[in-house]
């Protein structure tokens, strides 16, 4: 047993260590490759989490597959927006959780997830659209999305050339001249003839009356250029009175499609870098200074076996963080901390030195009636079991309630709290209970029933 | 009466825990009542015993750092003027930093007023914005009154389950949980205070608070009890009072050393920790506090009452 438990001290303080990153096995046929890193959620580190729900009636059912293709195309948008490790996960049958760490402009992050990206080309016909106009087409990705705007400036129902769909690829461009952002596009093969049928039906070199052709964005009109000359080879821009950022995020939206499906943000919550960072620095702080003190505690209150119990809830510490970062191989891959997931933890250390207390009152009430101290050592730990067994069990069942509770996404960081209390009362039967008993056995073996009378070690 | 004379292990008087239970009980209605006064006027001011944050009512929070002072009643001036009538400020950590509850923003409204407060105040940093929609809050509202039905069945078939091959068993079990809610009165009361002093809210990791607490005053006050039931099997000549006392004076030691060191690290995160696990901890404290106190003064002393009453 000492063996096993030196090992995994071993193996936990390598995992623990700054400088591993990752296991990497390449031996013949076995090749196995993982990281270790320490995860930190979006309140530690700061960054966006956003809470999308399908903006339909309530009595319109959703389709599955569109929703899956919802989340395709927000995955492909915000890898365009460069976050590292987003999640895009769906929830339930209309919902869609984002999470981006370290965003710096949560607005800006939000309008690219959300908007539609419905492009259109409508036929405006001799009517200047200003930019900003909000229109009605004759493509309607969804009804509501239309039903919904305040119509200006007439009824007047205006024609869908072209839209997303034919578009090739979308960049951002700055004009020669004015160094202004924009958006320069390919159309696909099915496209461009009809823009090159358009165009040339349609082209009027000479003023005036122009023909225009606009340009719409979820049904907002961003630019209305007026045809020129015939567009052959399907290959355009867009102007418009767009920041770098305005036309980076419309060329993403562009590139990756439109939504199938209208969004509403439902909710939001978003954590700046500083009070993430000052959250760190505190919570190591303070679990420092409050499991030095628990240490301190049970080394003066408890002597001998309170230093073996001290060494039990160092190596817990160690057992704990090596979960976190590396996960149990085959059933998760680790915890993603967040501010009250370290309380949890923190929390938990109370229950693995209470295992110990149990145990060691039972001894001492023992060895107070005359017992040796081996019959006393062997009847703590089996006396004390029942009570050790019960409250952790209690714990357990708390901790599945409120992980359950910490499911619902308003609630999530309940969850990270109910994950590290579990795993640490799960940890501490093994540390409080074996451990403490194998280094009492083996302190035992070298000192035997001398020590018994070295009260002052013992605590009496 | 013979518990006078009775000893404690190694000998010299013993202090007599169940004689001053008057004392105790007072003790316990001193800690409740105000709480409770403070629920009622809370209830009737606010709807709630305990104010309730956006997590469960739905709503925004924007918390923000100013580069100068500001003062709380302008900031809400521009939110008021912005058709936001609904708007609380405070300050938190010194005069720079405002808590700024309103409800539910977009984040378009957020900037535009975020620009307004630019313009009047000067540069900020926005420490965080949570926009809570109404949905959501209905949702975790009922997902936590199924939590805490889950949570008090699972403790009452806990408690039937422990006591079961005791004589009297429904006596125990009544007696725990009148000292469980004893705990979440105490708990909840020194919560709703400090909602109306401080402006403190509900959010989820209350409840967590609340649920952790409840598991703890069980297992404080099972422990007691299951060294009572031992005590009765082994020392069958003894009076029940006696019994009762040798039990505790057997349980406070670790009672006790369990209850400090869950003590320290509480108080070490409530010094140094961060700011946004502080009311959790706090309530969590107190909470605990009343639990060790409740499973010695309230839970036994209630069991002694009922005993002689009933016999």
């Amino acid at each position: 047993m000492l063996f096993v438990i030196a090992v995994l001290t071993l193996i936990a303080v390598w995992i623990n260590l700054p400088s591993t990153t990752g296991i990497h096995i390449h031996w013949g046929p076995i090749k196995y490759d993982r990281e270790i890193k320490v995860r930190m959620g979006l309140d530690l580190q700061g960054g966006l989490q956003v809470l999308l729900v399908a903006d339909l009636p309530e009595e319109q059912p959703v389709e599955a597959d569109a929703m899956r293709a919802v989340r395709r195309i927000i995955e492909n948008r915000v890898d365009a927006l460069g976050v590292v490790e987003p999640v895009v996960q769906l929830q339930g049958e209309r919902r869609i959780i984002v999470e981006l760490p370290g965003i710096e402009d949560p607005e800006l992050a939000i309008s690219t997830i959300k908007e539609t990206g419905l492009l259109e080309f409508i036929d405006a016909g001799h009517t200047y659209l200003p930019p900003g106009t909000v229109v009605k087409t004759t493509f309607a990705a969804t009804p509501t999305v239309t039903a919904t705007l305040p119509l200006t400036p007439s009824e007047r129902v205006f024609e869908t050339v072209l839209t997303g769909k034919h578009l090739k690829t979308a960049q951002v461009t700055l004009d020669r001249v004015s160094r202004k952002p924009m958006i320069s596009f390919v159309l696909t093969d099915e496209g461009a003839p009809k823009f090159a049928e358009f165009t040339s039906a349609h082209a009027n070199p000479e003023p005036p009356p122009f023909y225009y052709l606009a340009i719409v964005l979820d049904k907002r009109v961003i630019s209305c250029p007026h045809i020129k000359s015939p567009i052959p080879d399907g290959r355009g821009v867009i102007e418009g009175d767009f920041t770098l950022e305005e036309a980076r995020s419309l060329a993403v939206q562009l590139r990756y499609g439109a939504l199938p499906i209208p969004l509403r943000v439902e909710t939001t919550r978003s954590i700046g870098p500083t009070l993430g960072q000052d959250s760190i620095r505190k919570s190591v702080r303070a679990g420092a200074v409050g499991l030095s003190v628990v240490l301190i505690f049970m080394l003066i209150y408890y002597r001998l076996p309170g230093l073996l119990a001290d060494l039990a809830l160092i190596l817990y510490g160690l057992l704990n963080f090596a979960i976190y970062k590396f996960g149990i191989p085959f059933l998760f891959s680790g915890v993603t901390l967040t501010l009250p997931g370290i309380t949890g933890f923190l929390l938990s250390t109370g229950m693995a030195v209470d295992a110990n207390i149990l145990i060691f009152e039972r001894m001492k009430e023992e060895l107070r009636a005359g017992h040796s101290l081996r019959a006393a050592i062997e009847a703590g730990f089996k006396r004390a079991w029942t009570s050790i067994r019960d409250s952790n069990l209690s714990t357990i069942i708390t901790c599945l309630i409120l992980y359950w509770f910490g499911s619902n996404f308003g609630a999530s960081m309940v969850k990270g709290f109910a994950l590290t209390l579990f795993i640490g009362v799960l940890i501490s039967m093994f540390t409080a209970v074996i451990v403490t008993r194998t280094l009492i056995r083996f302190i035992f073996h070298f000192l035997g029933e001398a020590l018994r009378k070295k009260r002052w070690l013992l605590g009496i | 009466m013979e518990y006078n004379t009775l000893s404690a292990g190694k000998g010299g008087s013993m202090f007599n825990l169940i004689e001053k239970r008057r004392l105790y009980f007072m003790l316990s209605a001193m800690a409740i009542v105000p709480g409770l006064l403070a629920m009622m006027y809370s209830s009737l001011r606010f709807g709630t015993p305990v104010r309730l944050s956006v997590d469960f009512t739905g709503g925004s929070l924007l918390e923000l750092e100013f580069e100068k002072p500001v003062q709380p009643s302008e900031i809400r001036r521009v939110f008021v003027e912005k058709g936001y009538g609904d708007t609380r400020v405070q300050t938190t950590a010194g005069e720079r930093t405002v808590l700024i509850r309103s409800d539910f923003l977009t984040t378009e409204d957020k900037a535009e007023l975020e620009s307004e407060l630019e313009d009047a105040f000067g540069e900020f940093e926005e420490l965080r914005f949570d926009s809570v929609g109404p949905a959501i809050g209905g949702e975790v509202t009922r997902a936590a009154t199924f939590a805490v039905l889950t949570a008090s069945a699972f403790i009452l078939g806990f408690i039937l389950l422990a006591f079961r091959k005791v004589p009297k068993a429904f006596r125990y079990g009544a007696c725990a949980i009148v000292a469980m809610i004893h705990d979440i009165l105490v708990a909840m009361g020194f919560f709703s205070i400090l909602g109306l002093l401080r402006g403190w809210e509900v959010d989820a990791l209350f409840l967590t608070a609340i649920l952790t607490v409840i598991g703890f005053s069980v297992q404080d006050t099972i422990v007691v009890f299951d060294r009572i039931r031992e005590n009765i099997r082994r020392r069958r000549g003894e009076p029940f009072k006696t019994i009762i006392n040798r039990s505790i004076l057997e349980t406070i030691h670790r009672s006790l050393a369990t209850q400090l060191n869950a003590i320290f690290v509480m108080i070490a995160i409530l010094l140094f920790g961060g700011a946004t696990v502080k009311q959790f901890i706090a309530t969590l404290l107190v909470g605990m506090l009343s639990g060790t106190y409740s499973s010695i003064f309230t839970a036994v002393p209630l069991l002694v009452v009922w005993q002689e009453k009933g016999s």
